[in-house]
This record gives structure tokens, sequence and C-alpha cells, in this order.
């Protein structure tokens, strides 16, 4: 059996690997279609439109994620959605605690930032930690009108006064549990799996 | 300073130049007796020496003092004290001091400190040039007929390159049965030079010493003694090429011997990569190819002696980067047992002929008179006994040395001094100085 | 990661491309409204430089402050080092100003080794002597990828001092565990004794090896050298191994001229090569800043 190690999300999952006995799936592949149409939506009826509207992954499953949802949000409203990605390694605040780690890639739409509603995307939302590190990100690359946040799943125990405009699903967890999401893009499958937690890596962006 | 008027001693199953056990009798500074079961003499001290190697009290070359001028770094008391924990009897004080020992009166005063420290005999080597500056000859003369009875002659440190000078100094020892012992090294080949050229200079960046360099040197030496019919002494041969040149130069007559010294039997230029300047030393440590010729040298007589060239120098002149570090190491205290390690454990020397090439053969090269025996009776009391099976790891600071610049630290190596007998008078005992 | 970067030598292939791809992505922060990233905040970043180096030590403090780490600089001049202070102690007295990161560039080989034998800190080597200059290296394979794409397999030529050169022997040993195929050029007086076991090949004549060269390094060759007969004169050498316009048009249509700098001109480079859009010099600084700062963040960055 393959070695349970992707609350790092970087880690992946390979493609039809089976989740140990202990695992269960969550939303299986049909319900993160539903989940993420629905945020389209939300996304549009809150942003007017979504004409001023860029979409910014966090690296690495929030990167596919923001994809997915530009090409829905484009296909109901016949828009080019500006897409890209935002790693927020060198804003994180628990760097000291593990080795230094590679980058993620960082890619702006042309046009930048300045004046956009930036909508930032990311699979799960744990301690709000990411999200505070992207917005500090953000502050250096430029001034958006506003900024929101969208992720898949929202796992509960904040540390900082952070939530989300648009969640797939809630998923209320114990801190003894870990919340593992699989994509296509990434992993050759979707999933989101519950199971029993595992010593923090400190590349945990799972549990950020 | 030992006490000189001592007892007799009785030593107690000994094995002479490690043949079978005896009983040694030492008494007034002579070898009185030597044979199985002597019945100890009321007043004598007794010594059990049970598996203990004893050998004729060892005769180096080439050592360097540091006095006068670089006390910090040796004295010739803390030297000899250094020469006789390492079994030495008899020690050769190179002359690169500050001031040059190039007249008789600053050898006449390294000899009265040796005396006067009564460790060991320290004979002075006198500078062949002035101030060793390799361009007029010192008052070599004066300092062979001055009370320190020069008779070995270098300018160790500095090679005496000048090929007309060479020649001259050859020539003017033999008045008196001298010898030229020659630093052989070319010196425009090794300007800036840090370590053996090779590979691993070439890697780490150091200008590189080449071997030939060492060996041009040396086999116009040969060719020059044997043209003016002298002795010529080559220190510290480091390279293949050299003992090649010398087994060359002995077949066709010339009257040459070489010195090998511990280090370079056994440590090779890998060493340097650490950049640390505990290896760094004149001439380099070289390759592994070298290191067998060396030893394979030293086992058929080509390489006649072991000589230290224990370089003591302060820590401060070691704990810097690599190419403003002084060269050289201590290497008094290790000796014996290095030569153990490289060359008997190793099946290429029996004991008695390590007494020759680290006692006899330099006593005789030196012309030091009492040194150098085979152990019989009548013989000055000159005595080392040695364990060859003590294990013992180095530990630069905790020698007797002033300085403790030693390449061996963290090494275990297979044997220990155990007594010193200088005429009789033990200075070293228990493994430790008296 | 490793803790010091003393030598390319001691990089693996992940190691190396991490630190490219990492420089890569920094690279970027040029193009933002703040040139700075907070990663650095409350480290320090010593210069430790006892040769003269402008170039060298303003893109190390450059990089140093973009990752808002404090930057001390500590020149041998006017310092207690002029003073004859050793290495050791100058050493000890960084240690006790709590420094995190030492960047040392030092006339002598192995200073950088010896520094990190005496500091807790991480030890970048910033040029040693005629050993090594890691990170000039690094940038030198940073630009080469990035004009080129890709270092597999790509031939490079590196001409002139080899033997005093520490950016040959970083270069030789980086992109050949990146997969190019390296060739120096040289009069055999300015080549290493052992040359021949390092892991390229070598060549008396640049004109046959400039037709089959993507790049084409020319070191700095010190007038100095010819008063030591390394060459005859420096006429004899730049007939031989400089590069004019001539020798560089017998080249690929997209080579490089690459040169570490400071150029002469006249000497290694003619100045039309030097204007030509094919030489990167003014890139190769550019790039030396992302490339020094990934390398401190890789480094200081973690834990």
């Amino acid at each position: 059996m393959r070695a349970r190690k992707s609350t790092n999300s970087d880690a992946g999952g390979g493609a039809g690997s089976t989740p140990p006995d202990d695992t269960r799936a969550v939303l299986d592949g049909p319900e993160i279609n539903r989940a993420l149409t629905r945020i389209a939506h939300e996304v549009l009826e809150r942003t007017k439109g979504g004409e001023h509207i860029t979409l910014l992954g966090i690296p690495s499953r929030g990167v596919p994620l923001a994809h997915r949802l530009a090409g829905r949000i484009g296909r109901v409203e016949h828009l080019d959605v500006p897409t890209g990605s935002l790693d927020i390694t060198m804003y994180r605040d628990d760097l000291r605690l593990a080795p230094a780690r590679a980058l993620g890639r960082t890619e702006l739409p042309t046009g930048g930032l300045d004046d956009r509603i930036v909508v930032l995307v990311d699979d799960v939302l744990f301690s709000g930690r990411t999200v505070r590190a992207a917005l500090d990100a953000l502050g250096d690359l430029g001034r958006p009108r506003a900024v929101q946040l969208a992720v898949l799943v929202d796992r509960g125990h904040r540390e900082l006064p952070i939530r989300a405009d648009y969640v797939g699903k809630n998923l209320p967890t114990s801190l003894r549990e870990s919340v593992d999401v699989r994509l296509e893009e990434t992993d050759g499958h979707d999933a989101v799996l519950l199971g029993p937690s595992r010593p923090r890596t400190g590349t945990a962006e799972g549990s950020a | 300073m030992p006490d000189h008027a001592h007892a007799p001693f009785l030593i107690r199953g000994a094995r002479p130049l490690g043949g079978d056990p005896v009983d040694l009798l030492l008494r007034n500074g002579t070898i009185v007796e030597v044979a199985p079961d002597i019945d100890a003499p009321e007043e004598a001290q007794t010594l059990d020496a049970d598996g203990l190697i004893a050998l004729p009290g060892l005769v180096d070359l080439h050592t360097h003092l540091r006095e006068p001028g670089r006390e910090d770094a040796e004295t010739v008391l803390t030297g000899s004290r250094s020469a006789a924990m390492g079994g030495y009897t008899a020690v050769h004080a190179m002359a690169n001091t500050d001031p040059v020992a190039d007249t008789a009166g600053v050898v006449e005063q390294v000899w009265r400190l040796g005396r006067k420290a009564g460790y060991c005999d320290v004979r002075p080597v006198g500078a062949v040039t002035v101030g060793l500056a390799g361009e007029q000859l010192a008052e070599i003369g004066a300092m062979a007929d001055s009370a320190a009875a020069v008779r070995v002659f270098s300018d160790d440190g500095v090679c005496v390159s000048d090929a007309l000078l060479m020649r001259r100094a050859l020539e003017y020892v033999k008045t008196f049965d001298g010898v030229i012992a020659q630093h052989a090294q070319e010196p425009r080949l090794t300007e800036g030079a840090q370590m053996n050229e090779g590979c691993v200079s070439d890697r780490l960046g150091l200008p590189g010493w080449p071997a030939v360099a060492e060996e041009a040197i040396i086999a116009r030496d040969c060719l020059l003694a044997q043209h003016v019919d002298s002795r010529l002494h080559v220190c510290h041969v480091s390279t293949k090429g050299s003992v090649d040149i010398i087994r060359w130069a002995k077949e066709r007559g010339c009257a040459v011997t070489a010195e090998v010294t511990p280090h370079h039997l056994l440590l090779t230029e890998d060493l340097v990569e650490s950049y640390d300047p505990i290896y760094k030393v004149n001439p380099p440590l070289r390759t592994e190819e070298d290191v067998r010729a060396l030893r394979e040298g030293l086992a058929d007589g080509t390489i006649d002696i072991v000589a230290t060239d224990h370089a003591p120098h302060p820590v401060e002149a070691k704990e810097t980067e690599w190419s403003t570090a002084a060269m050289g190491m201590v290497g008094l205290e290790t000796a014996l047992a290095v030569v153990q390690h490289t060359m008997v454990d190793t099946g290429l020397l029996t004991w008695s002929q390590v007494a020759e090439r680290m006692s006899t053969v330099p006593a005789r090269i030196g012309d030091v008179d009492g040194h150098g025996g085979t152990l019989v009776e009548g013989e000055p009391a000159n005595v080392v006994l040695y364990d060859p099976a003590d294990p013992t790891d180095v530990d630069g600071p905790a020698m007797v040395t002033k300085s403790s610049n030693t390449p061996f630290r963290g090494m275990t190596l297979p044997g220990r001094v155990r007594a010193t007998f200088l005429r009789g008078t033990p200075t070293v005992l228990e493994g430790r100085i008296k | 990661m490793m803790k010091h970067l003393l030598s390319v030598g001691d990089l693996s292939r992940g190691e190396a491309l991490l630190i490219l791809d990492t420089a890569a992505e920094l690279a970027q922060v040029g193009d933002r409204s703040v040139k700075k990233f907070p990663t650095l905040r409350g480290r320090t970043v010593v210069n430790l430089f006892y040769e003269d180096s402008t170039r060298t030590r303003t893109s190390f403090e450059l990089a140093a402050k973009r990752l808002s780490a404090d930057v001390i600089n500590f020149s041998a001049k006017g310092s207690s080092v002029s003073k004859g202070e050793s290495l050791k102690d100058t050493a000890l007295t960084l240690q006790a100003m709590g420094a995190d990161g030492v960047v040392i560039r030092h006339s002598a080989s192995g200073a950088a080794h010896r520094l990190a034998n005496w500091v807790d800190g991480s030890v970048l080597n910033a040029g040693d002597g005629t050993h090594e200059h890691p990170t000039q290296a690094l940038l030198d394979a940073f630009t080469m990828r990035d004009r080129l794409g890709t270092l597999e397999g790509l031939r490079v030529a590196i001409v002139g001092d080899i033997l005093h050169s520490r950016v040959a022997r970083s270069n030789v040993l980086l992109l050949t565990t990146l997969g190019a195929h390296v060739t120096l050029v040289a009069p055999p007086t300015l080549l290493p004794v052992s040359v021949d076991t390092w892991s390229c090949e070598v060549s008396y004549d640049l004109d046959e090896v400039l037709p089959t060269s993507d790049v084409v390094m020319m070191l700095r060759v010190q007038a100095e050298r010819m008063r030591d007969s390394f060459f005859p004169s420096v006429r004899e050498y730049s007939r031989n191994y400089g590069l004019d316009g001539e020798r560089l048009a017998r080249m690929p249509e997209n080579a490089l001229v690459m040169h570490p700098g400071p150029m002469v001109r006249g000497m290694e480079v003619s100045a039309e090569v030097a204007d030509s859009p094919r030489c990167t010099v003014t890139e190769q600084v550019a790039n030396g800043v992302s490339l020094r700062m990934a390398v401190l963040y890789l480094l200081l960055g973690g834990s």
C-alpha cells in the first residue's frame, strides 16, 4: 500500500491509487464539478457579471481549480476571465520550521491586478495562514479593488480572522483528521478524501 | 632537568632490537651487562620491561628547536624534552633560527642550551650560507671548530639552489668530513607553491609544487657530490622520482644519504582537501604512489634514515587560511609509532633495521659520538624502551612539545615510548617525562 | 538543501536545478510594484570582502536586501581586518554579531571552507583565490538556459586563463553536472597540469572549437601573466585566443558570448564582439541578482 503522505498536496497522490481503509471520500468527481459550477454562478452574482474579476490560484491545487472556475464563468457570460497563479512560499510565516522549499509559480495575467476584483482560489481552507500570506503577497504585486476567497473545502479550525466568500463544501473535521484534495490535473482523478491525520511535514499546504 | 646522579638501572626482560628477552644493567652511564636473569645489585632500581622493545636511543638528523628567535613555538628545553618523549637521545637542531645559526656564536649558544637542558644531546646544524640567503658561504670552518663541533650543514627551509655555491660547500666540508644536508627545492619551479602539484592542487586551486622541483635538485647535487668526491645528505625525500634518482646515484658510487619523514611515510595529499593547514608542510604531502615508493626505498636502504623534520608552530600560524599558514608539523613524539605502523607492522622492516635507520645510521651521518650503538656491553647507556602493543590516541595539546601541530591528531598509533635513558639517566619513565 | 555553498562540486544535479528554478521565479521580482520579499526579515547577512569586487558585493547586497535581510558590509579596507586581525578572529566577531549568513570573497583558495569551521551560520563562497566562484557559475548556467532553453547537450567553450580561474573551475563542475559538454581552450601554459583528468575536453586551437560551440565564455587574462612567461605577448595571445567579429561569425547563428567581467576590450574580446547582441555580459549581471536571491533564500530561508 502506498504511504499516506498527501496532507502535503505537493506530494500528491498517484493516478488510480486506492485510498487506505480508514480514509473515505467526502466528495467524488461529479460532486466537485457541481460545487465548482455553483461557485462560478455565485461569483458572477456577487461581482455583478464578473467583468472585473481576475482569478488567482494558490499552488499547487488552487491553480487547476482557478482554471476550472474561469472556464465555467467564461461559458456562462462569454467572458475571457484573466487567470493566473500566486505562490505564497516567500510570504509564509512557518518557513523556519522546515528546510527551505521549492517555490511554486507566480503568473499574473497581463493587465496586472490594479483595480481588479481578485478572487483567490485554494483547495482547502484550514488555519487561514495561507490566505494571510496570499494577502501579503498581493499587496506587493498591485492594488486590487477588492479581494475575495474561493475554496473547495472549508474544514474549520481558523487561527486568523479570515473567512471564505465562496465555499464548495463546509466539512466539519477534527484536528486528528486530514483533508486531501485530488484533482485530475495533478493527481489523475478528482476526489476529496478525509482520513486520519499524519504528523505535519512542514510542507503541509492542505493543512494551512 | 633529569637527575644525573642516578642509581644503577636493571631493565628486566626487554627485547633488544626486537630479539629474545634479556636483562640490561645500566651503571655510571654505561651498559655494563646484557644477560638473562641478572642478579639485581642492591642499590639498583629495577624496571619491568616485559614485552618492550629495547632500541639504542634514537638520533634525529632533522629537528627544528626554534631557539633563538621563536621561543613561542619551541625552545631548546621544550624541544629536547619532546625528543626524549619520542625516544631520542640526540637531535640535530636546524639552522633556520633567528638569528640564523651561521656563526660559531649561535651554534655554541644552542649547544650550551642543550647541555643545560640535559634531555638529549643537541647537535647544532650550521647554515651553509650567511643568513640562509644563498649568496655567500657561512663560516663553516669556525662552526666546525667551535665547542659545538658542527658536522652537518644545511640551509634547510631554503634550497642551496646556486649550483656553484653548492659545489663549493660540498668541497669545503671535506676538510673535517662534514656533510651538506640539502633541502631540495628548485625555487623558481615552486614560487608561491602550496601543495603537491597534481589532480588535487588543480581541483583545489592551490598553486602546485611539482615533484620535478625536488628531483631536479637531487639529481644535480648527486652529480656534483660525486664530481667533487664529497658527502651529500638529502633532507626529507618525498617523491617516487627522488627515490629512483638516489637509487641510481648510489649504484654509480655517489656518497649520498637520504632521509624520509614519518609523515611522508603515512600521509597523502588528499588530506589537503579539508584546507586545514595542519597538513601544510614543506615538502608537501604527495600521492599514494609516492608513499609506497618511500616505504620501499626505506626498506631496501635507498633511503638511509628516518628524520622527523619536527617543525613546531604556534596555534595562530595554523588556524588561518591555507595560503598564509606556516609549513611544518611536529613529529618527535610520534615518529617511532608511525614507523612501526608503516614499516614494521607492514613487514617492511625488522626492529633491528628500525634501530639502524633511526639511530645507528643517523649517528654515523651526523658523526655523533656515543649514540647509535647496538645495545651491547660497554656502550654508553643510551636506550629507549618501546611498547609496540599499546595503541595510543594522538592528542596534540597533550604533547610535551610547546606546539601542537600534529597531523596525526585523532589517529590511533600502535605503540608508545615507555622509557628513555640518556647515558644511564632516565629522561622518560613510565611514559612520562622526568 | 545544504547548509553552505562552498563549491559547486558539492551540488547534485537536483540541487543545482532547484537553485536555477528558484532564481527563475525570483527573477520576476523586477516586474512587481514592490521589488522585495519579506522572506529573510530579521536575518543578518554579512558581506565579508577581502578582495575589492564592487560588482559581486553589490549583487549580493541587492539580493539580500530584496529578501528583506539586514546587510552588513565588512570590507577588508578600513576595518580591523586591515589591522592584521586573523580570519578566525573576524569569524568569531561575526558570530558574536549573530550573522545568519556570511558571504565571503577572499584571495586565498579554501578561505570559505575555513570560515565554515568557525561560524554557525551559512557560508557563501563569493570567490576564493583560484579555487571556485559558485554563484558566478550558477548565474552563467542560468543565463545559458534562459537564452538557449536547455543545458543538456549544450556545447560550451571556456577560453583563456583556465589555470588561474575560479570561474572556469566552477563552470566545468557545474555545467558537467547539468549535462553540458565543456571544452577548455587555452595555451598549455594556462591549463592545469592534470586537466586531462577533468570531465571536459581540451583544445589549444580556438578556431577549431568555435564552429561547434553554442556558447563561448571568454575569461579575463591579466597582462601580468605575460611577465611570468605564460605567453609571449598580448598581441600573440589575442591573435590566437581573442574573440573578434570574424571569429564570432564562424560560430553557429544563435551562439552566445559570455564573460564573467570585468572585460578587457581588445585583449580577450574585441569591442565589436562586446557590443554585439549575442554578448550576454549585462544580462549576466542582472541574472546575478536573481540567482543570489535564490541561493540566499535556499540557504537561509528555512530552518
